[in-house]
């Protein structure tokens, strides 16, 4: 029988004890390959809880660090399949791409890794002139690299003969085992929740659901691939409608649940207010239970979330698509090679992180 | 469909075994008897009319006030290409926190009924493998409980007062 390993960190336990705004480090935390995914779909929970609502240029500029955050996530799982199919050349050309996102993410939020990006309300400062050089510089030369990675192994007779009928899975038993994410829509399911839930007006976009037919590793390397050219459609279309909007917003004006800026703080009376009362947990929070998913890296990442009207949550519980889908990990691998259960499992995108919460 | 055509569904065939229902947030939530929550389940998942095949979560909440019902299962299933979500909540007395595991009717159940165990100590009766999932086989208490304090309780370093706790 396997095990998942005895490790806990007790992210919904220690956030019962937290103000709202100190839970998003503990999300950076769970799918570390993007970060942002996390932080953002942890403050669209709080804003859901709220009934706040985003001006579309939030929505907008989240859209581009998410989808970037995307990009990262499945280049660091596809090149990573390579690797352990004997490749180690694609990885390395698509590795630089990781880090000038990660650069990106820099300029936006200061961290890299662990983002902790954003505010309940939208972003904590607007985005600079600098940040948007680096998102046109990684639109501009992200292509050739992409186009030669896949040219490196889409139709490489060792990796497709390496990958092709290996962990296969039908979609029945996918679905049976809560498989979510490129992982399920590799058997054939156009499920996304991008577009069966949409949030942060991923309505207003054109976007196409990549699936495969055997579940295989081939597919799910397929399906990612086609999804990182998904993700860059919609960084540029959403880079196409921030032109037209007022490029100051970058907030919602909910003067109670959004941290003040640090400068008015220390010069305006109402903001000290507000910032005091965010901080010491003084702010009138709204009883209910709320349930909120994003699409993320490698499923579908969910916050239920109960409030009692406290500083904390009552109880908050992650929805880990890996921790999930990992149980389905001995059927895909049983009857194969040792080496094949190797690249089976980093064809999953499993994450340690989201093993346990 | 809607959600009240759903609940009317579930009231016609399951009666006064299903109850509370609300609509939080746009998500259909209400309880079963625990008696009852593998049939509305199984109800939710075979019916051609429903179609809940997908078992998206399974966790468990405790409300130490709430004598005799003090654990709540809470299962979330979904409708995946109807993009509909249902919330189903089953209170358990804390002094026999028994409910029927669902793993004969989603394999995601397995872990996630062992993660609830191994935090909130609810029995899942029939299940495959009835483990602690993430601490050790040894521990003698269930750590997402509330009467579980966050902190080590034996520190007299730390004035609770002091710090809001």
């Amino acid at each position: 029988m396997p095990t998942v390993g005895y490790i806990h960190r007790a992210f919904e336990k220690i956030a019962e004890r937290r103000a709202f705004y100190q839970i998003t480090p503990l999300t950076d935390r769970l799918n570390y390959c993007s970060s942002p995914i996390n932080n953002i779909g942890w403050h669209m929970t709080v804003e859901k809880l709220i009934g706040a609502q985003m001006p579309k240029r939030v929505d907008y500029l989240r859209v581009i660090i998410m989808e970037l955050a995307r990009i990262a996530d499945h280049l660091v799982c596809n090149s990573v399949i390579g690797v352990d199919s004997g490749a180690l050349t694609g990885f390395v050309y698509v590795f630089e791409f990781r880090e000038y996102i990660y650069e990106i993410f820099e300029e936006i939020c200061g961290a890299r890794l662990t983002t902790n990006i954003g505010r309940i309300g939208g972003f904590e400062r607007n985005f600079s002139e600098l940040a948007f050089q680096k998102i046109d510089k990684f639109l501009k030369d992200f292509p050739n690299a992409m186009k030669e990675f896949e040219t490196l192994l889409t139709r490489n007779k060792i990796f497709m003969e390496r990958t092709m009928g290996v962990g296969g899975i039908n979609a029945e038993r996918a679905l049976n085992y809560g498989f979510t994410g490129p992982n399920l829509r590799a058997t054939g399911i156009d499920y996304d929740i991008r577009v069966a839930h949409p949030y942060s007006s991923y309505e207003d976009f054109e976007l196409s659901i990549p699936v495969g037919s055997t579940g295989d590793v081939y597919d799910r390397y397929l399906v990612r691939n086609e999804e990182i050219w998904q993700s860059f459609s919609l960084i540029q279309q959403a880079l196409a409608k921030l032109k037209d909007l007022d490029p100051s917003i970058y907030h919602a004006d909910i003067p109670a649940f959004y941290l003040p800026e640090k400068k008015d703080v220390y010069t305006k009376i109402e903001q000290l207010i507000y910032h005091f009362k965010i901080v010491m947990g003084e702010t009138e929070i709204p009883v209910g239970e709320v349930y909120h998913s994003v699409e993320g890296g490698n499923g579908e990442l969910g916050f239920y979330l109960i409030s009692d009207g406290g500083r904390s949550p009552y109880r908050l519980h992650f929805r880990r698509p890996c921790f999930i889908y990992y149980q389905a990990y001995p059927e895909l691998i049983k009857g194969g090679m040792l080496s094949d259960a190797v690249i089976t499992m980093s064809s999953m995108n499993l994450i340690a992180g989201e093993l346990d919460a | 469909m809607q959600n009240e055509e759903i609940k009317q569904t579930l009231i016609t065939k399951f009666g006064e075994h299903v109850s509370h229902f609300e609509e939080p947030y746009g998500m259909l939530t209400f309880e079963v008897d625990k008696d009852n929550a593998l049939k509305v389940l199984t109800f939710l998942k075979e019916d051609s009319g429903l179609g809940f095949t997908f078992l998206n979560d399974l966790t468990a909440v405790h409300y130490p006030d709430m004598k005799g019902r003090e654990l709540c299962v809470v299962y979330m299933v979904q409708n995946i290409y109807h993009s509909l979500r249902v919330r189903i909540k089953v209170f358990i007395d804390i002094e026999k926190p028994e409910v029927f595991t669902a793993t004969s009717i989603f394999e995601t159940a397995n872990w996630l009924e062992r993660e609830a165990y191994d935090f909130f100590g609810v029995q899942f009766v029939g299940h495959p493998n009835l483990i602690r999932i993430m601490n050790v086989d040894e521990m003698d208490y269930f750590p997402l409980r509330k009467d579980f304090k966050l902190e080590e309780q034996t520190r007299k370093d730390k004035d609770d007062n002091m710090f809001g706790r």
